[in-house]
């Protein structure tokens, strides 16, 4: 019963609190707007090394399932019976789960499917496809990939064969290397912008430092002075955070629309659309933003409590 | 309501600003605390505020030992005791209404009682008619009658002042300490550290003195004393 009776006054206080906390903003607006501004372009920054490991997985998620399977394609200038020859002969290779003969025109369809709704790009090569027959092979064992390259290459009749385990390496390297360097420019802007914020509020708290101690001799618990202040600074973290959100989130998909809207189609296709990441996004902004908003008043008022 | 015990302080500089005081305040009391700047009488108001801690001895506030209370007691110990000081302590950003308010705020007294209770204040102090100012727009002696109006406006059983009017005229001083005498009469305990020789001797009240850290006097109904 006692103890209702204390939250209920305690949320009385809440109204002191954010008064107080809104003022404090006003009264050191130059100041509050370069935090409000660290915060952003923390947070801008962040975003965009965000988007970019999600756009890197996601390419290397697409790049992963043609991981197992080799694209064999064949010279243009060959009949039906030596592509079947040539299918049986690839067969005969030790290894080889299944091979999958796909024709030049359904190499055409499969990428209109690819290009979705800008597939209308394709129409009219029906009568003249530039794209070759091909095999693709899929193998019992990534590891004998190499090999199994090496002996297709002897069959006459086939042209280039696609085998990508290098470049998937590579993507598997890159993705890694972006999401440490990410990882750690991200660790160095946090601690920037907590700083930052954190000289902000001692300014705030500094010029207030007789009124804090006023307080103290008045009785003012030590959270009831600290309050006010965290309140300033989660506010300031979290204005930066919706500024920072909002630029990440028109510039992308304006980004993303462009690059859809034009010759970049096989780009989009591994491009993440916004939808999906507005979500993880929109969090990520909200409990960082306000995280170093948080952290840096409390970091700055230690000092001045000790009365 | 106040008593110290063998309390000694040195000063971490090797200053010995008290040694092996002695003194017990009963409820209602007005008693002065006099003597030369540094002989020990701010460390004394310093120790009941407990902004400093005694080497030695001990402390007891309305049966309370507070050199045993921990840190986080200390604001609630000092709701206990009103404060005035000599340059007042108002907060500059608050009117005078709001500078008596804060102090019940920080209680978390209604919106209620803090209507009830500010004007009724206020009107004590003579200052109904300056509510809306802010501290700078009032004379001293105004400034220092809305720093006592705070310092009780939560009925605390003891006030504390420390030379509330050294920086006042003399026709003003008699004002404040008209007012502290009548606020002593409602059954509040003052000590009240001064210089003030004329208004101790004019006031006949219990009078400590102290020098180099002891006490040299404790009179019932003293006056200042000696020159100093």
């Amino acid at each position: 019963m006692r103890k209702e009776v204390a939250t209920v006054m305690k949320i009385r206080s809440l109204g002191y609190m954010i008064r107080e906390g809104f003022k404090n903003l006003w009264r050191n607006r130059m100041m509050s707007l370069a935090s409000i501004g660290s915060v952003a372009a923390t947070l801008i920054i962040l975003g965009m090394i965000f988007i970019l490991i999600f756009n890197i997985n996601s390419l290397a998620e697409g790049a992963q399932q043609q991981f197992n399977s080799i694209q064999v394609y064949l010279k243009k200038d060959i009949d039906n019976a030596r592509i079947e020859e040539i299918g049986d002969e690839i067969r005969k290779i030790e290894g080889i789960k299944e091979i999958k003969f796909q024709s030049k025109k359904d190499a055409l369809e499969t990428m209109k499917e690819l290009w979705g709704e800008h597939g209308y790009l394709l129409q009219g090569l029906e009568n003249d496809n530039p794209l070759p027959n091909s095999y693709i092979v899929f193998l019992n064992n990534i590891e004998d990939s190499s090999r199994v390259v090496e002996e297709i290459k002897l069959i006459s009749g086939t042209d280039l064969v696609q085998f990508r385990k290098d470049i998937i390496d590579k993507l598997i390297w890159i993705t890694d290397f972006v999401k440490i360097v990410g990882m750690v420019i991200i660790v160095i802007l946090i601690a920037i912008s907590v700083f930052i914020i954190g000289n902000t509020i001692k300014l705030t708290v500094a010029a207030r430092r007789k009124e804090i101690n006023i307080m103290k001799y008045v009785g003012a618990t030590n959270w009831f002075i600290r309050w006010p202040f965290f309140i300033e600074g989660t506010f300031l973290g979290l204005f930066g955070s919706s500024i920072a959100f909002l630029i990440i989130y028109f510039s992308y998909k304006y980004l993303y629309n462009f690059a859809a809207s034009n010759l970049y189609i096989m780009l989009t296709a591994y491009l993440v659309p916004m939808p999906k990441i507005v979500d993880s996004l929109l969090l990520m902004f909200i409990v960082i933003g306000s995280g170093i908003g948080a952290l840096g008043s409390i970091n700055s008022m230690k000092k001045y409590l000790k009365v | 309501m106040i008593v110290l015990k063998n309390v000694s302080k040195r000063y971490k500089s090797g200053t010995m600003a008290l040694s092996n005081i002695n003194i017990t305040i009963e409820k209602g009391e007005f008693v002065f605390l006099v003597g030369a700047s540094g002989a020990g009488k701010s460390t004394l108001v310093k120790l009941l505020l407990k902004e400093t801690e005694p080497t030695q001895g001990r402390i007891i506030i309305d049966n309370q030992n507070i050199t045993k209370i921990h840190r986080r007691m200390v604001p609630y110990l000092r709701r206990k005791i009103g404060v005035v000081f000599q340059d007042f302590r108002l907060l500059p950003n608050k009117t005078v209404y709001e500078n008596v308010a804060f102090a019940m705020e920080i209680t978390e007294a209604t919106p209620k009682e803090i209507r009830r209770n500010v004007p009724t204040m206020l009107g004590l102090v003579g200052l109904s008619s300056k509510a809306k100012m802010y501290p700078e727009q009032l004379s001293g002696g105004e400034q220092q009658r809305v720093s006592i109006a705070r310092s009780i406006i939560n009925n605390p059983p003891i006030l504390i002042a420390d030379e509330p009017t050294g920086n006042l005229d003399p026709e003003t001083s008699w004002e404040i300490m008209r007012l502290l005498r009548q606020i002593n009469r409602r059954g509040t305990t003052i000590v009240m550290a001064t210089h003030a020789k004329e208004i101790v001797n004019m006031m006949q009240q219990r009078v400590i003195a102290l020098d180099k850290g002891e006490i040299i006097r404790d009179e019932k109904r003293g006056g200042y004393g000696y020159e100093d």
